[in-house]
């Protein structure tokens, strides 16, 4: 018989406690899948801040530390520093990185450390139950913002990728969506491509991923798909913003 | 000859802890300035790169502990230098290390509060310092040097006792040993290293190693704290440190510690040359305390002055070693911004 998929070996056999329709799920297997691919797995050591991203030790097959809400940018830093031959990536939610956190990833950046980011944007606090993220879009309603964010009181959405792309020791940026087939698997295309340039030593790689929250959404997961093509991909582009501007030969 | 000569330098007391650093295998610094300490992250940014460590200058205390917590995770000797409010900020980061038994070694200059304060040197860090500091049932083994070569000692010790016990280590200076110049006798370069095989560096050849402080599942977190709780009891068992001065059959002891000890000494001389029966108990470890040592010490005294350059935070800790003495205790502080002189406390000797 011939094996067409089995679960990649960079994920435990662990029974996932994400939600049903969880956005988390598909990102932790398209790393899985691309460190199985590229072969890393025993010399990759994953980070994993406080949220619903901190359950990802429990799921990856490989070195995985927990780090403290925000300061996984500062913890990957040093693992790097001390191993650079090893691979290191952070695994960030929105509020972890782009509120409590934005000092670490801006710095982090600014010395071009040489380490992947998958910063999972799904527009809303998750583990502590829906309440308003630095990402959750104007009107959108949260337990905090139960009338819909509003720019007066709420202020705007952090847009990412948009903030970095300004910064010298920032190689890599993309947006991505997990919003249907092509997205998940350009999602995974720029996994690949972060730690690829993490090999090269090129610097700090992010890949923004638009993900679903369906519990806190109080949307069905077909429903929640469909909000982030059709609402969060507007106000979030999916594109490249930054790359090396050399081709590799 | 033909054995390593031992060198002497004359260094501040940042200089000296972080040569102590050196010598005990430090490949790890990361700071962030902050006056009566900036000498540290300077000095360490040229001897990391002497010596093949990294050196980075974080974007705060927040980030410095942090990083501080990757080193450690990786395996390798690290540690991180501040003053009162960066410790402040950094407490979050230190109890994530003592959660997830992670060993580290943090050097507090502490200088007067609270807020801002001002630069000068002050004890008033002894609460946040021996009582854990961040949140959680935790503590850091504390050490309380009073000279240059101490912090030099203590700093090299303590990096030996944050593998031992896979905890944090609290080195407590202060302003004024960050700053004054001693000679100090550097110790030759560590050799040999524990073993470390949680650490993460890839899982070539073994099972994948993870570190977390987060337990979810109901009885394991209490069955962690437990595990914890042994540990700390073997440390207060075994780490006790402390140094006695003319305490044998005296009837008036004076407990203090680091350089307010070093001050206190020289009024206790002048005391005892006008024949007064007076002794000095200085805590050194001052978490673990030395509870039953300072208890035996004031078996026969019937007075106690406890002289402390804050507002009174060790007496606590002495009351509970005094608590089957019939002496009277006493106390003398100057909170942040008074920094006492020898003649002071002989004064307050006398009156008491």
């Amino acid at each position: 018989m011939k094996t067409i998929y089995q679960r990649p070996e960079s994920l435990t056999s662990a029974t996932s406690i994400y939600c049903p329709g969880c956005g988390h799920g598909i990102v932790q297997k398209l790393i899985a899948e691309v460190i199985d691919e590229l072969e890393l797995r025993t010399r990759t050591i994953g980070v994993a801040p406080v949220g619903c991203a901190v359950l990802s030790y429990d799921y990856f097959n490989f070195d995985v530390t927990e780090a403290a809400h925000g300061r996984a940018p500062a913890v990957a830093t040093a693992i790097k520093r001390l191993l650079p031959n090893r691979i290191v990536f952070t695994y960030q939610g929105d509020g972890d990185l782009a509120a409590i956190g934005t000092a670490e990833i801006i710095h982090a950046a600014t010395r071009g450390e040489n380490f992947s980011v998958f910063f999972v944007n799904n527009a809303v606090y998750g583990m502590t139950k829906g309440q308003m993220a630095p990402t959750t879009l104007p009107g959108q309603k949260t337990t905090t913002t139960i009338y819909g964010r509003k720019a007066e009181t709420h202020g705007f959405p952090l847009k990412i990728c948009e903030l970095l792309s300004s910064i010298d020791g920032v190689i890599y940026l993309e947006r991505t969506t997990t919003s249907d087939i092509p997205g998940i698997m350009a999602t995974k295309k720029a996994i690949k491509r972060a730690f690829s340039l993490q090999i090269e030593n090129k610097g700090l790689s992010l890949v923004e991923i638009l993900t679903s929250c369906p519990t806190n959404w109080k949307k069905s997961p077909i429903e929640s798909m469909k909000w982030i093509k059709e609402v969060m991909e507007k106000y979030y582009p999916v594109k490249v913003f930054k790359e090396p501007s050399v081709a590799k030969i | 000859m033909g054995t390593e000569e031992m060198k002497i330098k004359l260094l501040n007391g940042c200089e000296a802890s972080a040569e102590g650093a050196l010598s005990a295998g430090c490949k790890f610094y990361a700071g962030y300035p902050i006056t009566p300490q900036n000498r540290y992250p300077e000095y360490m940014s040229k001897r990391m790169e002497e010596t093949g460590g990294i050196f980075i200058q974080a974007e705060s205390e927040t980030s410095s502990i942090n990083m501080v917590f990757g080193a450690a995770a990786a395996g390798f000797r690290c540690m991180t230098s501040s003053s009162s409010p960066g410790i402040s900020l950094m407490q979050e980061g230190i109890s994530y290390l003592s959660g997830c038994e992670l060993p580290a070694v943090i050097v507090n200059m502490s200088r007067g509060g609270p807020g801002l304060g001002d630069v000068t040197p002050s004890q008033a860090d002894y609460f946040q310092s021996t009582r854990g500091g961040g949140h959680g049932d935790y503590r850091t083994i504390v050490l309380a040097p009073w000279s240059c070569q101490e912090i030099h000692d203590h700093t090299y010790m303590a990096f030996d006792l944050a593998d031992r016990y896979r905890n944090p280590v609290v080195v407590l200076g202060d302003g004024l040993i960050a700053q004054m110049y001693e000679t100090v006798k550097i110790r030759p370069k560590k050799k040999r290293f524990p073993k470390k095989p949680w650490a993460l560096d890839g899982c070539y050849g073994r099972k994948p190693n993870s570190l977390k402080s987060l337990f979810l599942t109901p009885g394991v977190l209490e069955a962690h704290n437990w595990k914890l709780a042994a540990k700390f009891a073997k440390i207060e068992k075994r780490e006790v440190r402390f140094e006695s001065y003319y305490c044998k059959d005296s009837t008036y002891i004076v407990v203090s510690y680091g350089t307010c000890a070093r001050i206190t000494k020289e009024a206790i001389d002048r005391a005892r040359g006008e024949g007064i029966n007076i002794g000095l108990f200085r805590p050194v470890s001052l978490w673990p305390f030395p509870y039953q040592q300072l208890a035996e010490c004031i078996r026969t005294a019937k007075k106690i002055l406890v002289v402390e350059m804050n507002l009174g935070q060790m007496i606590d800790d002495v009351k509970i070693a005094a608590a089957n003495s019939s002496a009277r205790i006493f106390f003398y502080g100057r909170p942040g911004g008074g920094v006492p002189d020898p003649d002071e406390i002989y004064r307050e000797i006398k009156k008491k």
